[in-house]
């Protein structure tokens, strides 16, 4: 078990280096010479020529590597060009608004999904479950960034009931999901956001509760005279474990993939920046949010392979 | 001896492989769902392609006088947006946009991904970590940071898309493959062909490519839809085409100002971008469900 862990970290580390490779080679990607997409426009020559040798863009590629690396592992990603803040502070407030919406997306999503996978599985092939079937279909259709404007429309055009967009009054700094002053301006984007996990977890519950349901323990369970509920008990806590998995690996693309929902509600997190940083052509806050968001991707993968591990006794891998 | 069993086998396969695809005809043929969203992604692509005979105006023609006007207004169909440009042509033109945007970049992914995997595969070893550890850093991403971070340093434009979204479906359609051709490599009848005196080119050909080509092509089929999305998604953020030509996801995000004023029209882009991917998954859940020899 301690030895299973101790490998899949170590796994990691060679995904994640070469996770920051690719972050790394993004200056390159952009046109031009990348002290340009480094530097304000109207930098002097003496100032880039200083910050070239600074940045070791007048040395080897590999060397330049190691050294933005070193630089980005103590907290160093650059400076904004637009707003000449460091960019890993930015991005860090930034990621904590992000969380709390894809967080509050895959718990709502987790919630409707596997009541409605679990109904599914128990009425293979009846209306029910063609209905929720149907319904992660329609999930995973949607744009999911049209959805958020359809629900603008509705929800705050038309009837008035939420907030369009923002975060209200007291802004990112003291984000409080208790007072409803606040929760009111995530509502629609964790709404919007929920969809799709709603869809991939549905479909991934409907499949591991039918299997389950079609194991031999589950007749005897009938045999013993066990009521429905119990048996509903039986079989998702069976499938549980596997459900947790995908709900948190979906809860790592909510996270990486949130620039086109807070682009529409102005919700100012990671992917809020993101859009902010490819219309301003701001290449080190780009560069930096790409490298957090990736590196939390990989980490969020690496914590749910270990949970699953700890939460589900039959995988005892060696 | 090696000759007339290979034959005789190569003869015994022909008839069953046609058999295969007769019986996934015939499974289609009565999927009514599959049949009618095929039927609208058929639709969609004979307005694409015959934009021009069909779209009652020109898409690119402003007029100030008829800014935002509602749907039905005079003969505009299905109103006009911002700039007084006709919705029902702007509509009919974005679609040659999307289906690009979903098609081309699954079509490249899946031969370039496919060859990648049959290789990684086929040879194993060192060429095989090589290629799967690559792969697996690519993994680390979720699939709208990859795209947007490669279009977004690369700038919009419809060519910087369609790389960065190819680069996103080639690592998944890697996999697809590579586990496919591992699966099979060691089979008796890959060890009889060899045996038999084939050529590596000649196995790969005839006797992989024929087991991963299924696996790879529903697997591909089911990204057609996600990858309309990421498209849409990336002119949404301005990262697609350069306007004035007509696309859904940039319609979207222009009309995006306009919905206090007329929000059924600013529905509308969202609206085929949604029929579009929706039929597509759908078709491409059928197909899997009538390619599946087991059930």
């Amino acid at each position: 078990m301690l030895f299973y862990i101790a490998r899949r970290i170590l796994y990691v580390i060679p995904i994640a280096i070469g996770v920051t490779m690719v972050c790394f080679s993004l200056i390159y990607l952009a046109p031009g010479d990348p002290m340009q997409s480094l530097m304000p426009a109207d930098a002097s020559e003496a100032d880039m020529a200083m910050l070239r040798h600074y940045y070791g863009f007048d040395q080897p590629v590999p060397v330049q590597y190691l050294k933005w690396l070193s630089r980005a592992a103590s907290g160093d990603l650059g400076v904004s060009l637009q707003t000449n803040q460091p960019v890993f502070g930015e991005v860090m407030r930034a990621l904590s608004n992000t969380v709390v919406i894809s967080a509050g997306a895959v718990l709502l999503a987790f919630g409707f999904a596997v009541a409605a996978g679990t109904l599914a599985a128990f009425n293979l092939g009846k209306p029910a479950d063609r209905i929720a079937t149907g319904v992660s279909v329609l999930g995973v259709s949607v744009p999911n960034y049209w959805l958020g404007i359809v629900l603008i429309i509705v929800f705050a055009v038309q009837l008035g009931w939420l907030p369009a967009t923002g975060m209200g009054s007291k802004g990112s700094e003291s984000f409080d999901p208790t007072s409803w002053d606040q929760l009111k301006y995530a509502i629609l984007p964790i709404v919007t956001m929920a969809l799709v996990p709603l869809g991939v977890i549905m479909r991934s519950t409907r499949s591991a509760v039918a299997e389950v349901l079609a194991q031999d323990f589950i007749q005897v369970l009938y045999a013993k005279g066990l009521g429905t509920f119990a048996i509903v008990r039986h079989a998702v806590r069976n499938a549980l474990p596997s459900i947790l998995a995908v709900m948190g690996l979906q809860f790592g693309y909510l996270v990486g993939g949130s620039i086109l929902i807070e682009t529409i509600f102005t919700w100012p997190g990671t992917g809020f920046v993101l859009s902010k940083a490819i219309l301003t052509r701001d290449i080190p806050l780009l560069q930096g949010t790409i490298l957090v968001l990736s590196l939390s991707f990989v980490l969020t993968n690496l914590a749910v392979d270990l949970l699953q591990t700890a939460v589900d006794p039959r995988i005892k891998r060696a | 001896m090696t000759d007339t069993t290979v034959n005789s086998i190569g003869a015994a396969a022909l008839p069953k492989s046609r058999s295969y695809l007769a019986t996934v005809g015939r499974r289609l043929r009565y999927d009514y769902v599959t049949l009618f969203f095929l039927a609208i992604i058929l639709l969609v692509a004979a307005a694409a392609i015959f934009a021009p005979l069909i779209a009652p105006f020109d898409p690119l023609k402003t007029s100030m006088a008829f800014r935002l006007k509602p749907i039905g207004y005079r003969n505009f169909l299905l109103g006009t947006d911002e700039l007084g440009r006709d919705m029902a042509s702007r509509l009919i033109y974005g679609g040659r946009m999307s289906l690009l945007m979903g098609l081309a970049p699954v079509a490249i992914a899946s031969i370039a991904g496919g060859c990648l995997g049959v290789i990684a595969g086929f040879i194993g070893g060192r060429v095989n970590t090589a290629i799967m550890r690559t792969v697996d850093v690519f993994y680390a991403f979720p699939s709208v940071l990859l795209a947007v971070a490669i279009s977004g340093t690369m700038g919009g434009g419809v060519a910087n898309g369609l790389m960065a979204l190819t680069l996103v479906f080639i690592p998944p359609i890697c996999r697809v493959s590579e586990t496919a051709t591992t699966q099979v490599r060691h089979l008796d009848f890959v060890d009889a062909a060899r045996a038999s005196g084939a050529s590596a080119w000649r196995i790969i050909v005839y006797h992989i490519l024929s087991n991963v080509a299924a696996p790879v092509f529903i697997y591909a089929s089911s990204l057609i839809s996600v990858s309309i999305l990421l498209a849409a998604g990336l002119s949404f953020l301005g990262l697609g085409v350069t306007p004035p030509a007509p696309d859904w996801g940039q319609m979207l995000a222009n009309l995006r100002q306009a919905i206090y004023v007329q929000p059924l029209v600013c529905a509308l882009p969202g609206i085929a971008i949604f029929l579009t991917s929706l039929s597509f998954n759908m078709v491409s859940d059928g197909l899997r469900q009538a390619m599946d020899v087991k059930s």
